[in-house]
């Protein structure tokens, strides 16, 4: 009977939507006697600075993965839109040098990369029916490549800097003792989680996820909405980007190319699905949260950036292991 | 010695009988043709013989000797070969990768590789028995249907079949290629091979074969030789039954203005030139064989699938861009033959399924922001209509509901839009008695509000139950049509197994 007590506990556990701050707290605890720098303000504000433009990068990817897709392209789109958006406002050979309009017009030129890549993952998933992993692998390559070949055309050295002050602020100042990165990040939060929860394109979309064929039998404009859900990933991803940069003062190629795994792996830690359907914002933060834990957690234990990413990967696995074995156990 | 013999079996599911003492005796060198309405029983029959299902009582004898095949494998080893409707061949690989797919010869015992030599040999010779003369190494998927016909029986003559059931072989191969399949199953049955032919195409029947066998609600209601039977006296022995008084009085629909119009519709290969009207307050029924294009024209009325020319007119308005949504706006309803790969969300909430489609109707039209509690309190208005039989429609995933309250969650999501048409195809199939007759309730109350009615059913009785017109399709074409009247079984079935213009009546 205590046997089956045990199990029926260990099986909620699994099955709840709060595992991960389970884990978070539990490894939290465990690592204090052995690293007990762990539990300082300054590695709070590490964490939770790692943290802001990963969530806004990683939500975008919770609307993709509901509904059963992926989007690998979405770092290379964060350096594609660093550099694009940086190249606008830069004070050295910039077209909008010293204008005050140079930081709203990058900003939007930042958006209207991340939202460009996304309608043409979208275009080519949606509309030609061509595989999401292999269409966004494809763009990731190129526009990586792209953007590096962008900075290359304008300056000598890698990375385009000198960006204008109100334009670095979103990534670093601070209003009302509130970091700006935090302020956009709730934005992001909140916006999705109403999008998703309330609107009819969340709805329909979680349809589509749970079963595409009755979401096309029920009216649903299937390809219309997958196509949308990747201009929402792209867009999410300039979002990134603007915070990243900001962070940096500069536009650089390489900004974000280590964190496509972090990206996927937040959501997927979190409970959203890879096999589509399921998905919140919340999960996705909580994801997050412990990805950025761990990391930091390691790098304070003094590990090398193989042992951390090592470890990471096998704790996404073990992400992905948990997905598969809870869509087992809600019966299928 | 008969060759095959079954002898009183019967079989249950969930408690109701479906076969009811079934005797079947096949001899060496005949062909036994079998005949039944859908749901007469043949495909169980068929199972219990192929090893799928094992019978509750009764024998079956293969040559004298006890036979009771525990799985589809047991029944190939014991000489009884299927040939399905669907044929299953692996397009991907070669004719002789095909036949041989169930154990490859191996060069040595102990090597794990094929005797590519041996078994090129051996299908040559077996694509020589049925008379096929291509190359053993071409791929599956560049032969024709017909072709593959005759690649299927190959593999079952390669397994040394001693009984080859055919089920429907014919649907989807042209007139050339059935008189070829044909001539081949009749130089089969010279050696020593008995064989099952299972077909609607009654004419092909008495043709091929020797003896015929009739199911009717899981009975055999009539075997005997082919010279005591003509079409007329199959299809009277395949009806006769007198209709349950299951089906609710109703005023006879009104034959005002035309809500559905439609002209010329056309598929190439799917449907021809079909033409009908559906007047406000009418059910119309559509009858036919499996594959004679009903669903099909349904799923081109709602815009799930193209055609090529043709209109459909609702209420006098052109539908033109064909998709699901421009038809939902138009007021139609689509009930599909699958509720649950395309009715229900089935992992999600009885909620979620029910709001989907009226999403649009309960949300501000510019934001899309919904109006939750609007759409709830809907939702519960018409599950309670549909007398829907569960707990909470917020919590209960589709999946754990019963077939006839899965069927009421289908229902109860069109019926939030009041739709002008409903179309409804086999809305009762896989539905115990009791929703049954709750379904056909609720339809009856939505017509008597105007709502037009497209009715698809495979069950007769079901149809001349509930609509005020039935027509009847064969072939993708309409063939009969029939108003209230005179709704006569036979001269349905009739018009259903009718050549269609196409086929030219050969």
């Amino acid at each position: 009977m205590a046997s089956l007590g045990k199990r029926r506990f260990w099986r909620q556990l699994l099955l709840s939507e709060y595992l991960v701050v389970v884990l978070c707290l539990v490894y939290f605890i465990a690592m204090i006697p052995i690293v007990p720098r762990i539990a300082s303000v300054e590695t709070f504000q590490n964490i939770l600075s790692d943290m802001l433009p990963l969530i806004v990068v990683a939500l975008g990817q919770t609307v993709i993965l509901i509904i059963a897709g992926i989007d690998l392209s979405m770092t290379a789109t964060i350096a594609m839109a660093s550099v694009v958006g940086a190249s606008v406002m830069t004070g050295t050979g910039g077209p909008l040098a010293g204008s005050s309009l140079a930081t709203p017009a990058g900003i939007l030129t930042m958006l209207g990369v991340g939202a460009a890549i996304g309608w043409f993952n979208g275009l080519c998933i949606a509309r030609l029916r061509m595989p999401a992993f292999m269409v966004t692998l494809a763009t990731m390559m190129f526009f990586a490549g792209v953007a590096i070949w962008f900075v290359t055309l304008r300056s000598e050295t890698t990375s385009i800097a000198n960006l204008p002050r109100s334009f670095v602020v979103i990534g670093q100042g601070k209003m009302y003792g509130i970091p700006n990165s935090l302020w956009v990040a709730l934005a992001v939060g909140v916006v999705m989680h109403l999008m998703l929860t309330r609107t009819v394109f969340g709805r329909e979309i979680f349809a589509i996820g749970v079963n595409r064929l009755t979401a096309e039998v029920s009216g649903v404009q299937v390809r219309k909405r997958i196509h949308m859900a990747f201009i929402v990933s792209g867009l999410c991803a300039a979002i990134g980007s603007i915070l990243y940069t900001g962070r940096l003062e500069t536009g650089s190629p390489i900004i974000g190319s280590n964190i496509l795994l972090d990206i996927i792996g937040a959501a997927v830690i979190g409970g959203t699905s890879l096999f589509g359907g399921k998905g919140k914002v919340i999960w996705t933060v909580f994801g997050v949260l412990f990805l950025v834990l761990l990391d930091q957690s390691l790098k304070l234990m003094g590990l090398t950036l193989f042992m951390v990413f090592a470890i990471k990967g096998g704790v996404i696995l073990a992400a992905a292991i948990a997905d598969a074995a809870r869509t087992r156990l809600s019966g299928h | 010695m008969a060759l095959l013999q079954l002898e009183n079996i019967s079989k249950s599911f969930f408690g109701v009988e479906v076969l009811h003492g079934i005797n079947l005796t096949l001899e060496k060198n005949t062909i036994v043709g079998l005949i039944g309405e859908n749901g007469s029983g043949k495909s169980t029959t068929m199972n219990i013989l192929g090893g799928v299902h094992q019978p509750d009582s009764g024998r079956m004898l293969i040559e004298g000797v006890p036979y009771a095949p525990a799985s589809p494998r047991d029944a190939l080893a014991s000489g009884v070969s299927f040939i399905h409707q669907e044929l299953n061949l692996f397009p991907n690989l070669s004719i002789e990768e095909n036949l041989f797919i169930r154990g490859f010869p191996h060069l040595h015992w102990m090597l794990p590789v094929i005797d590519r030599k041996r078994i090129r040999a051996r299908t040559k010779q077996l694509l020589d028995l049925v008379d096929l003369q291509v190359l053993p190494g071409t791929l599956v998927s560049r032969l024709s249907q017909g072709e593959r016909q005759l690649v299927e029986i190959a593999k079952a003559l390669s397994t040394d079949a001693r009984i080859i059931i055919f089920d429907e072989p014919t649907t989807s191969l042209t007139r050339r290629e059935i008189d070829r399949l044909f001539a081949i199953i009749d130089r089969l049955k010279t050696q020593q091979i008995g064989i099952i032919y299972i077909s609607h195409i009654l004419r092909d029947v008495l043709a091929l074969a020797d003896n015929i066998s009739v199911l009717r609600d899981g009975s055999v209601v009539g075997a005997g030789h082919k010279s005591e039977y003509n079409i007329d006296r199959m299809i009277s022995l395949m009806v006769g039954r007198s209709i349950k008084q299951l089906f609710p009085k109703r005023n006879a629909g009104s034959a005002g203005e035309p809500l559905l119009k439609v002209e010329g519709l056309t598929q190439p290969g799917v449907i021809r030139d079909v033409n009908f009207n559906i007047a406000k307050g009418e059910i119309m029924g559509l009858a036919g064989l499996m594959g004679a294009g009903r669903s099909e024209t349904a799923r081109i009325i709602f815009g799930l699938d193209p055609h090529k020319s043709g209109t459909i007119e609702v209420a006098g308005q052109k539908l033109e861009n064909a998709n699901p949504h421009a038809a939902m706006r138009a007021g139609i309803a689509f009930l599909t033959e699958d509720r649950r790969a395309e009715g229900l969300l089935m992992n999600a909430p009885i909620y979620d399924s029910e709001a989907l489609p009226n999403l649009d109707t309960h949300s501000h039209p510019r934001t899309g922001w919904i109006d939750n509690s609007a759409l709830a309190s809907e939702a519960e208005k018409y599950s309670k209509r549909v007398q829907l039989n569960t707990t909470s429609i917020g919590s209960v995933l589709a999946r754990n509901l019963s077939g006839g309250n899965q069927q009421k969650v289908v229902l109860a999501k069109w019926l939030m839009r009041n739709p002008r048409l409903f179309i409804l195809d086999e809305p009762t199939r896989g539905v115990d008695i009791g929703a049954k007759a709750e379904i056909y309730r609720i339809i009856n109350a939505l017509v008597d509000e105007g709502c037009a009615v497209l009715m698809i059913s495979s069950e007769m009785e079901e149809l001349i139950g509930m609509c005020d017109r039935i027509a009847v399709m064969s072939n993708g074409e309409i063939t009969g049509s029939f108003s209230r009247a005179d709704f006569n079984q036979e001269r349905i079935l009739e018009a259903a197994m009718r050549p269609s213009r196409q086929e030219g009546g050969a």
